[in-house]
């Protein structure tokens, strides 16, 4: 039989290892085949053929960073809730069926507690701040 | 114990003469197998991937009335060849604002996220490249790094439309995540494992034994796997990333020649990626229509054939519904994910987990065949 450190792990690294290889020969294929005149011009970031005005660099909205919080507490809550399902099949055949659920359904309820919160302090609306200064200037 | 495609093979005849050919030297001929298979599927992915863009045309060309590509080749399905030889000509042309190694970085990324997940589509009961113990899970995590190359070639390239459209990929990437994993959840709980090789073998037989019709729950997740995988590879309705009459081309505006074909090679496989995981976790994937023990390597076959020919209609549905739905707007999407789709797909697991403890993880059909 196969030793098996190399059960699983093999595969994975081989095809990372032919993504990189197809990676450098693509690009070693274009550097030898293509036209290579560069102009300052030419290598401007587009931006509708004007000048561009600034770095794109800047400040952004701060609403990608609360999506982003948001989605690191349901990511983590849900891969700390893949072993639970996985062996919730497991604990049911054994008899333990009813004790599992409950402690399965009161980790959801603090998720659903969780989107509750953020919904009612409106951060899963998008124009939020828009809405706000509505309000105000009525 | 994980099963791989080398311990798979290892109990046919033939394998013990090709052991002997490399004279008894296991881990050598595990790589050699690992490589032939490896370059099999990138071909085959790949070719998929580039008859994917042909096939998008065609299939627009018809719904809008018009021809499509019908010069290179035999109705034009050499057309991706000749697009595929032009990007290599391309002149290869970097803003010198840029952020030169992030830049390269990008579009590698991405093939290696996609190519990384070919390991575990499982292809057929035995032709999984390895069947790991936490495989969907696998998937998931590896998935994400093409999130991640959205978001680096959006802000590597320093141009304010790639910045836009990076920006609105990576919101729309992590937030579409949410509801497909709880969906993947849900199947988990329903398998009891997270190993593609458990998961197609809890739905062996007739399409009565599919997850898919497994319970109403199970049914729901599969269309709000179905949305969130749309959303997750970009796709239209979804396609805000990279909107061409909002943001020209975002994330990838300023990738020319072959960085930019590697992009859209990693998205079509992408697609072909996640139609293949929903057509095995909820549509029984490679298994055969009747139960049997009966296992040699041209049944095999058939069952890869059954697997390309799910994973091909929903492939179909993907390009289908890009030319039937308008895009959506960026507030619309996320109201979309996290208030409708999110509290759907925990409403699923919920249900499943009940279901479960309830019927004793039966399906309908069994229940209906007289079970309990």
């Amino acid at each position: 039989m196969i030793p098996a450190q190399f059960d699983g792990l093999m595969p994975i690294v081989i095809l990372m290892g032919i993504a990189i290889l197809l990676f450098v020969g693509g690009h070693f294929l274009s550097v030898v085949l293509s036209p290579k005149k560069p102009s300052h011009l030419k290598q401007t970031p587009y931006e509708c053929g004007e000048q561009p005005v600034g770095s794109a660099w800047s400040a952004f909205n701060v609403r990608f960073y609360v999506v982003g919080l948001i989605f690191i507490i349901f990511d983590v809550e849900s891969v700390l809730m893949f072993p639970v399902a996985a062996i919730f099949r497991e604990l049911n055949d054994m008899g333990e069926g009813a004790y599992a659920l409950i402690i399965f359904l009161s980790f959801i309820s603090v998720l659903l507690e969780g989107i509750a919160y953020c919904w009612k302090k409106g951060d899963l609306d998008w124009v939020k701040s828009f809405q706000v200064s509505v309000k105000n200037n009525k | 114990m994980n099963q791989t495609l080398v311990s798979y093979l290892s109990q046919y005849e033939f394998f013990d003469v090709l052991l002997s050919l490399f004279g008894k030297n296991e881990g050598l001929l595990a790589f050699t197998i690992y490589l032939v298979f490896a370059g099999i599927i990138v071909g085959l992915c790949a070719t998929i991937g580039g008859l994917g863009t042909y096939a998008e045309r065609k299939i627009s060309a018809d719904i809008q009335q018009r021809i499509g590509p019908n010069r290179v080749g035999p109705y034009g399905i050499l057309q991706f060849l000749a697009d595929g030889v032009k990007m290599i000509t391309k002149e290869d042309i970097m803003p010198f604002t840029a952020d030169k190694f992030l830049f390269y970085l990008a579009p590698m990324l991405a093939l290696i996220g996609v190519f990384s997940t070919l390991a575990v589509l499982p292809w057929s009961n035995g032709f999984i490249m390895a069947d790991l113990n936490v495989g969907i899970f696998y998937l998931i995590a590896i998935s994400s790094l093409v999130g991640v190359s959205v978001f680096l070639g959006g802000y590597a390239s320093n141009s304010k439309w790639s910045m836009l459209g990076g920006l609105r990929g990576a919101s729309q990437i992590i937030s579409y995540e949410i509801p497909v994993t709880i969906s993947i959840l849900s199947i988990t709980l329903l398998a009891g494992g997270m190993s593609f090789g458990t998961i197609l073998g809890q739905q062996e037989g007739a399409p009565v034994h599919w997850f898919l019709f497994h319970n109403p729950f199970a049914f729901i997740a599969f269309f709000v796997y179905f949305v969130g995988a749309l959303a997750e590879t970009n796709r239209a309705p979804f396609d805000l990333p990279e909107a061409e009459s909002e943001l020209v081309s975002g994330y990838h505006t300023e990738y020319t020649g072959m960085r930019f074909g590697f992009f859209a090679l990693a998205e079509y496989i992408e697609v072909f990626v996640v139609c293949g995981v929903g057509s095995a976790l909820f549509l029984g994937g490679g298994n055969l229509p009747f139960s049997t023990t009966f296992d040699i390597i041209p049944l095999q076959l058939v069952q890869v054939v059954i697997f390309m020919t799910k994973t091909l209609l929903l492939y179909y549905v993907v390009i289908w519904v890009r030319w039937t739905f308008p895009r959506l707007r960026v507030d619309q999407l996320m109201s979309i994910c996290w208030k409708y789709l999110t509290p759907i797909a925990i409403f699923n697991l919920v249900g499943n987990a009940v279901w479960v403890v309830v019927f004793h993880g039966k399906s309908i059909a069994e229940l209906l065949s007289g079970g309990h």
